[in-house]
């Protein structure tokens, strides 16, 4: 074997020894708040399925999603949609080479942030 | 090797060698959701905490339903390739390969509830 080294190599270090940067944490709420959205759209289906089953299933599903709990759940799930949603379109302004530096990508976390907040402050009024 | 493309040079390079089909289908999907999602947002929130007979009553009108069914399936063949990522990033072996068919018959199954459950309120 050539590598003669095997299971004794320096690790690359940990996640946690690096500083929290914007970019880091920005990208990392993406994931979180694209993979959690499957508790909403679970929720969702299950709203979509009662409301056909029939008027008592209905009741049962639609209770649940305008109880406090339900309305908890629904408020950070559209807090969460609308920052994945800014987020893809940081994604998409990247991919066309556009905003790639450091300080510009930093500046569109920031609004990432503030945006997703202040359209979920609009849709709860709205809706 | 003037007469070879960009896109060949870069074709197969890059530790997992192939990539670029599930980038694009993330991107086009990406692009519908961002007119879907806003359009679900406000005629989903709009009706929701009514009685059954204005829920029924208000996706048997075509634009709520289209909206819906289209964010149903547009969103859960996006969440497919995302939570595919997530898994290959951190599960490995065959328990990567397994949570990746039961996480795309998940999305899949959903979806297809969703669709079956909106087109028999619509109807």
């Amino acid at each position: 074997m050539a590598d003669v080294n095997r299971g004794n190599r320096p690790l690359s270090p940990h996640l946690t020894i690096y500083r929290p940067q914007w970019t880091s944490i920005s990208s990392i709420l993406i994931r979180i708040t694209g993979n959690a959205l499957i508790v909403t759209a679970l929720l969702i289906v299950w709203w979509f399925v009662a409301a056909a089953s029939g008027p008592e299933a209905f009741a049962t599903a639609d209770a649940f999603l305008t109880s406090w709990f339900g309305d908890l759940v629904l408020t950070l799930s559209v807090l969460g949609l609308w920052y994945h949603l800014l987020g893809g379109l940081r994604h998409l302004v990247w991919d066309s080479g556009r905003m790639l530096d450091v300080d510009r990508s930093e500046l569109a976390a920031q609004m990432m942030m503030v945006l997703s907040v202040l359209l979920t402050i609009f849709t709860v009024v709205v809706v | 090797m003037a007469f070879l493309t960009d896109r060949k040079r870069a074709s197969g390079l890059g530790s997992a060698k192939t990539g670029t089909q599930h980038h694009w289908q993330m991107m086009v999907s990406s692009v519908a959701l961002l007119f879907l999602v806003p359009l679900f947002i406000f005629t989903f929130g709009s009706i929701l905490g009514s009685s059954y007979e204005e829920v029924i009553a208000y996706y048997q009108r075509p634009f709520p339903a289209v909206v819906a069914i289209l964010t149903m399936l547009v969103g859960f063949y996006h969440f497919r390739g995302g939570v595919q990522t997530l898994i290959e990033d951190y599960v490995h072996g065959m328990a990567r390969k397994i949570a990746i068919i039961g996480m795309i018959c998940v999305s899949y199954t959903a979806a297809a509830f969703a669709v079956f459950a909106i087109i028999r309120i619509a109807l």
